[in-house]
């Protein structure tokens, strides 16, 4: 059987789901095709943070942006998500790496951003009393915080039904062909036909961007989380560290997640994760080091999401350089979860009026024309 | 013990588990030479079903009964093998490449294995009524374990309700060390009677047929034994104060009671096995998760087989036969030459079928209803640990929700200490039925080590892996 629609996005990530909904928000009709189900991988597995703090400048607006959708989010998707907006602090684990952080707030000044706030050592003991008395301080962003990622990506992928959008889950791309001016999508089940395709296909996006003859050195990559019994209320805004990989957060029933982009074995075939526990006690032990009242705290358990990295840590975003009505959107590089909200709707800017209002073009695909793809 | 024990790096075989599985694989195993660790979380090997054979408080032989005390062979065997034994190790995490996270001590050891042995045995089937979090409710399992390991006997009003050879078993060991029981309330449904005399004939031939018998006639001369239970609630405001029950469509009784022991059979302990991605599917007679696997009890994952009541609810004797018959598939694999100090495999095979024989009468007869598997109260608690109710769960299906993986995100389902073992099989099948599809269909949680909570200091003091300190001597 054959369906028509005005888009056709691959993926029900927080991505997908996202850009489908805007895109119904605009009146078009789009289909969601997955794989598997919404929110099966990334998007509804990681530790759920929303945060503007410490990105890389190229992110910085759309953060900003997609931000400004998160506070509204009951609005936007009739559920709250669970985000809570505690903030999130990045602790200098020396005075050398406050140092940098300094200049780094200063550069974001002179851009026009003020989210980001340096804070002495006093100020850090305020926000977060129970981190060790050894750091000198760091950069708290206060309206950062975390949300809980399934069921945000739930809601988004809700909404767009409600609004129009088709979601096919259980159902894998097999191939593209020109018709006409539309795509032909072949599928393990039906085919869809659109003139519009959005690769929002997260881990699996690589694949997707080759059908259409343009490789990226994409690296499906598994970031590893643990999560601790329930522990006494001590610390509430989410903690990140830039020299040693950390994030800590304290969720409202006690229990403590702990993540920070260590990495475990993904075979994105069969959708399973193995976890390196070398590199989990790399985590442990710079937990044990900065914050010891987490010394007695036992760990009941720990995994991984399937996620796709790129080279430079940023994602692709826009539209193809090889085939005419093909968009990207992937590579979020395990920081995407605070960008879904924000990068849907710059998606649904893009395809409905052909142009965006934020800056894309360190985003685009063209940066790896040159590059060899990795296997 | 004296001492902490020495861990080698390396062992041919590790097998998980010192029960009547375990002990038979180390030992086969061990006697055709290879190098072979036996990790065991309990302080004393044994198992479930000869728990503290070696150290128990219990003197008096009868008690526990001769099947018990049997296992004294299987502890000789394996003593007198060269297999090393170490208690109270608990393995938190295997990965594919066949690497061991054990803590014991307080420690974790890293343990690389060339060949690894599931023994972990079985645990108790979930028994969701209302109330059955109630303090003075526990499991006939539980009890079982304070009476071997500690010599304690239940007293006060003590019922016992359920279905299973173990609820009899424990009933008669009750009654033997001088407890008293109030009464049993079987819940065993009256059509399994019927169902289960096509199978009767195998069971004729089976070793635990007679004994069976003895012991079912003993326990029901000394106590009361109220059969076709329908209905069963523990009630009681801070702890167990009545049993409410009834038979058929009659109206309800109530029994006041201290003590209650449920029991509805016995499933595969899966979490370790399911942690390392190895492939299970659903059986609709013992109706839980069993590992698929093949005749010597390989897996799906290379270098990883599964031995005993893990491979699937056979009983004890069954449980050495395939450790046994796995350790020869590990022989086999690493040391064929040694195969000759081993029966043969014709032998093995036989031996097994032997020990099986009759297991369908049994899981046709003590086949758990429905609803005691699936909570009909809306407001009965199925996951404990993060206090989840049988309306949540309907409440999320009708909104949705497919399997038990959405259950974690939406409700923290499954997510506490206990990691699902005691709302596992519940949340599966009550979706399913929900649904109106096949468990199988439904699935089951994403286990993920460690499959035991472990500290985060021992975490933070975990020795490297040698593929960890080989990268830093190259880099």
């Amino acid at each position: 059987m054959s369906h028509t629609a005005d888009v056709i996005v691959i993926g029900a990530g927080i991505h997908g789901c996202s850009t489908a909904l805007h895109l119904a928000m605009r009146g078009l009709k789009p289909v969601v095709i997955e794989k598997d189900h919404a929110g099966r991988h990334a998007s509804g597995v990681n530790a759920g943070g929303v945060r503007q703090l410490a990105r890389h400048f190229a992110e910085v607006p759309l953060s900003v942006a997609s931000m400004e959708l998160w506070e509204r989010i009951e609005d936007l998707v009739g559920d709250d998500c669970g985000f809570t907006s505690e903030g999130q602090v990045l602790v200098a684990e020396t005075e050398a790496e406050l140092e940098s952080f300094r200049a780094r707030v200063d550069e974001l000044r002179a851009m026009g951003f003020t989210h980001e706030e340096l804070i002495d050592r006093v100020e850090l003991k305020k926000l977060v009393p129970a981190v060790s008395d050894s750091c000198p301080g760091g950069v708290v962003s206060r309206r950062d915080g975390a949300a809980n990622p399934f069921r945000a990506t739930q809601a988004f992928r809700r909404k767009a039904i409600q609004l129009g959008a088709k979601v096919v889950e259980g159902v894998s791309v097999t191939g593209f062909t020109r018709q006409g001016a539309a795509w032909r999508v072949s599928t393990t089940a039906d085919t869809f036909e659109a003139p519009v395709i959005v690769n929002a296909a997260g881990a699996w996006a690589g694949r997707i961007a080759a059908m259409f003859g343009e490789p990226v050195p994409l690296e499906v990559i598994a970031p590893m989380l643990m999560i601790t019994s329930r522990m006494p209320h001590f610390i509430r805004p989410v903690v990140i560290l830039r020299g040693r990989k950390l994030s800590f957060k304290q969720f409202n029933n006690g229990t403590v997640l702990i993540g920070g982009g260590h990495l475990g074995r993904a075979y994105p075939d069969t959708n399973y994760t193995e976890l390196d526990w070398t590199k989990l006690r790399e985590s442990a032990r710079t937990v044990w080091d900065l914050f010891p009242i987490m010394r007695q705290a036992t760990i009941v358990r720990a995994w991984a999401g399937i996620e796709a990295r790129m080279p430079d840590d940023i994602p692709v975003i826009g539209p193809s350089s090889t085939a005419e009505g093909v968009y990207h959107q992937f590579g979020f590089s395990a920081h995407g979860f605070q960008l879904g909200p924000g990068v849907g709707a710059l998606m649904a800017e893009l395809i409905t009026t052909g142009s965006t209002n934020l800056p894309i073009a360190p985003f685009s695909i063209a940066r790896f024309s040159n590059a060899i793809p990795k296997h | 013990m004296n001492g902490a024990p020495v861990f080698e790096n390396t062992y041919d075989v590790a097998v998980v588990g010192a029960g009547p599985a375990g002990l038979a694989a180390g030992a086969t195993a061990a006697k055709a030479g290879l190098t072979t660790i036996v990790l065991d979380e309990n302080p004393a090997p044994g198992g479930q079903i000869y728990r503290a054979i070696t150290t128990t408080p219990v003197r008096r032989e009868e008690i526990l009964g001769e099947d018990y005390w049997d296992g004294q062979k299987l502890i000789q065997e394996f003593q007198s093998s060269g297999a090393q034994l170490v208690s109270g190790a608990t393995v938190w995490s295997i990965s594919r490449a066949l690497e061991i996270n054990v803590s014991q001590g307080g420690k974790t050891h890293l343990i690389n294995a060339r060949w690894i042995i599931l023994a972990t045995g079985a645990q108790e089937r979930p028994f969701p009524i209302p109330g059955w979090t109630l303090p003075g409710v526990m499991t006939a399992g539980g009890a079982q374990t304070l009476l071997k390991a500690s010599g304690l006997v239940p007293s006060g009003r003590v019922i016992l309700a359920g279905t299973g050879p173990l609820l009899w078993l424990l009933a008669a060991q009750i009654l033997r060390a001088g407890g008293d029981i109030t009464a049993i309330l079987d819940t065993t449904p009256l059509e399994n009677y019927v169902r289960a005399l096509r199978q009767l004939p195998g069971f004729l031939l089976s070793p635990y047929f007679a004994k069976g018998l003895r012991l079912l006639t003993e326990v029901r001369r000394k106590t009361r034994v109220i059969k076709g239970v329908t209905k069963l609630e523990a009630q009681g405001k801070d702890k167990l104060a009545e049993v409410l029950f009834a038979t058929g469509s009659q109206p309800a009784t109530r029994m006041a009671a201290d003590l209650l022991l449920l029991h509805q059979g016995v499933v595969p302990n899966v979490n370790l096995a399911m942690s390392i991605g190895i492939d299970h599917r659903w059986d609709e007679l013992q109706l839980c998760w069993v590992p698929v696997l093949d005749q010597y009890g390989n897996s799906s994952v290379p270098g990883i087989a599964i031995a005993g009541d893990g491979a699937g609810i056979s009983g004890a004797l069954a449980a050495a036969e395939r450790g046994r018959l796995a350790a020869y598939a590990a022989v086999k694999a690493l040391k064929p030459e040694a195969l000759s100090h081993l029966p043969a495999e014709q032998i093995l095979l036989q031996a097994l079928a032997k020990a099986q024989a009759g297991r369908a009468f049994l899981d046709t007869l003590y086949q758990p209803p429905k609803h005691f598997r699936i909570p009909e109260k809306n407001e009965t608690l199925v996951c404990r640990c993060e206090e989840v109710t049988a309306g949540q769960i309907r409440e999320m299906v009708a909104l949705g929700c497919e399997g038990p993986n959405q259950l974690k995100s939406f409700l923290r389902c499954g997510m506490g200490p206990c990691q699902g073992r005691l709302c596992g099989l519940t949340a599966t099948e009550m979706i399913a039925a929900e649904r109106n599809v096949s468990p199988q269909q439904v699935g089951y949680y994403r286990l993920r080590p460690p499959i035991k909570p472990i500290q985060l200091a021992e975490i933070a003091a975990m020795p490297q892996s040698e593929t960890a300190v080989k990268a830093v001597v190259r880099g």
